[in-house]
């Protein structure tokens, strides 16, 4: 059915129409979900019954001629953002039986403006991943294909999210990115999908990873489809201390914004030696698209860039182990007994916690253990600042930066499993605008030699996604990408 | 440096994850010091004079009233607990 390929812009003027009814487009989106799930797991949990509801809600507000914002989108909501009476397993067997009493406020205000929820996608274990591979789910499926036929990991933590929006099960996804689990799995699977600026989105009931790095985010098949999707996310909640009391512009609007004499750093650090040659050449296309369209282009440096990844395997793990205190067996989720408490305890996490997690706790505790505190946590901390301060100092001459997303396209499960530090290496260039808090968004640019999609991430100034949307959707443009996945619905598998 | 067994049995028991000896502890103690050994490279950054940045943003934290402006429910609080006695969460004898 074609209108599986639509974007959202475009189903909302359909919608409006009456071309289609939201409860026609729901059910297709159905049918598509149980057709490819099974192939690619996107999904750890499939909700047809309340996506029927809201559709058939949302025509009925329709017809009043009272549609709000989003009425009659299918949406796939990662399974980190807490669904009233809905399982939520932030993708950990501890949360296997979890039932979130409340909702998310970025999921509550997606339904509010009428969105219809399709299932809860799957995603990499409380997050921590970039290959989708930690799901204590089973890993999701990228719906690209190489030549070797071997299966790809649609990127993490946002993986599920990513390969139901790029296989039209879903026509666009909540994510949430801590170190890029947005701008990754976007890049992989050939979708776009920003990260807004820290405090744009409320983190009330998304389950926390990194509490200073978390901030939920859009997934679409168009930048413009994010911009809607991010308007209605986005607000200020009193639910979050760090919830930013700011008005949210007209994302959408700035897609459509002339982008001549804006000004685009390249920060040259990001030119990473052993770089793949087509990423370099895509990154240099890009250049070229944004000077056709009066772009002024500018060599800028953020001269720590280098020491991101390092600082953020620190900071992230430590807030991690805090924030994974609670799951201890008593108040929610699986529970193995024990003698005492203290084996309760700590049965329950063994048992419960994937081999990333429990390595990522240990670190995060022993970092911020006595006696290596200040060697580690706390000279992190400060380097992050000087990360920070790089960013700030370029903004002051640029508006936005132009780098790639990702070192590479998406690989093979089993691939880049060496050793920890090699899968954290797919996040070198999307950590560092995560530890300045700022926006940045990646655009489907081009495919490499194999046919697998590459992306291009632009990163803006402290609250200036419109910048971001508006250099991303030039890029769009230009690069015309209109490649797609080999799994999809309406292909056959 | 680098973690030693003892070590990495002490950061499990802070953690409050048993560990497997045989299997986990040696898998985890080369894991760990792959990680360390990679963000030893922190040690050569002059911080001198640099504040730590705690959060996303260089914001305070917003404060709010000191009132309860929540609760009232613990039928939905304890519904998701895996053990309970009445309106109390239940757990193994803590003290004899």
């Amino acid at each position: 059915m074609k209108t599986l390929d639509w974007t959202i812009v475009e189903t909302l003027a359909a919608l409006d129409s009456g071309q289609v009814s939201a409860l026609e487009l729901t059910e297709a989106h159905i049918a598509a979900v149980e057709s490819l799930n099974p192939h690619l797991n996107a999904f750890i949990t499939i909700t047809s019954e309340i996506a029927r509801k809201q559709a058939h809600a949302a025509d009925v507000a329709r017809r009043a001629g009272a549609a709000p914002a989003l009425a009659g989108i299918p949406l796939a909501i990662k399974d980190l953002f807490c669904s009233e009476n809905v399982r939520t397993t932030a993708g950990s067997k501890i949360l296997g039986p979890f039932i979130p009493p409340y909702e998310s406020t970025v999921s509550g205000k997606l339904f509010s403006a009428g969105a219809v929820m399709l299932g809860k996608a799957n995603l990499d274990e409380f997050a921590m991943g970039s290959s989708n591979i930690t799901s204590a789910y089973g890993p999701a499926a990228n719906p690209w294909k190489r030549g070797d036929g071997a299966k790809l990991v649609p990127g993490g933590s946002s993986g599920g999210s990513a390969s139901a929006v790029a296989a039209r099960i879903a026509m666009g996804a909540t994510g949430t990115d801590t170190g890029g689990s947005i701008r990754q799995p976007a890049s992989f699977c050939g979708i776009a999908g920003i990260k807004p600026t820290y405090g744009r989105c409320s983190r009330f009931g998304i389950i926390a990873f990194a509490s200073s790095l978390d901030q939920a985010g859009p997934m679409a098949r168009s930048v413009e489809d994010c911009a809607v999707l991010l308007e209605v996310m986005s607000g200020f909640d009193p639910k979050d201390s760090t919830s930013a009391d700011r008005t949210v512009p007209n994302f959408r609007a700035a897609c459509g914004r002339n982008i001549a004499g804006m000004r685009v750093g390249i920060p040259v650090e990001y030119r990473v030696s052993g770089m793949a040659p087509e990423i370099e050449k895509l990154w240099q296309a890009g250049i070229d698209w944004l000077k056709h369209e009066g772009a002024e282009i500018f060599d800028v440096s953020l001269p720590h860039t280098k020491y991101g990844l390092a600082v953020y395997y620190i900071v992230a793990p430590a807030e991690a182990s805090s924030n994974l205190a609670r799951y201890d067996g008593v108040r929610f989720g699986t529970r193995v007994e024990g003698e005492d408490l203290i084996e309760l305890y700590e049965r329950t996490r063994a048992a419960g916690f994937g081999a990333e997690v429990k390595r990522r706790i240990m670190i995060g505790t022993y970092v911020l253990s006595e006696g290596y505190y200040d060697a580690y946590y706390l000279k992190a901390q400060k380097i992050r600042s000087l990360i920070l301060r790089d960013f700030r100092e370029a903004f002051a001459n640029v508006d936005v930066l132009l780098t790639p997303t990702t070192p590479s396209a998406a690989f093979a499960i089993g691939e880049k499993m060496d050793d920890p530090v090699t899968m954290y290496l797919n996040d070198v260039f999307t950590v560092p605008a995560s530890l300045a808090g700022v926006p940045a968004m990646s655009v489907p640019a081009g495919l490499d030699s194999c046919g697998l999609p590459l992306g291009l991430q632009v990163i803006g100034r402290h609250f200036d996604e419109e910048s971001v949307f508006a250099i991303a959707a030039a890029l769009e443009r230009a690069a015309d990408f209109r490649s797609l996945p080999a799994l999809r619905a309406g292909a056959t598998p | 440096m680098s973690l030693d067994p003892a070590t990495v049995r002490r950061i499990a028991k802070l953690a409050r994850i048993h560990l497997d000896d045989d299997d986990e502890l040696p898998r985890l103690q080369k894991e760990l010091n792959t990680i360390l050994g990679y963000v030893e490279q922190l040690a050569e950054v002059n911080v001198e004079g640099v504040m730590p940045l705690s959060g996303g943003m260089e914001i305070a934290m917003r404060m709010r009233e000191d009132v309860v402006n929540d609760g009232g429910y613990p039928e939905k609080i304890l519904a998701n607990a895996p053990d309970r006695i009445g309106d109390f969460f239940a757990v193994p004898k803590v003290v004899e």
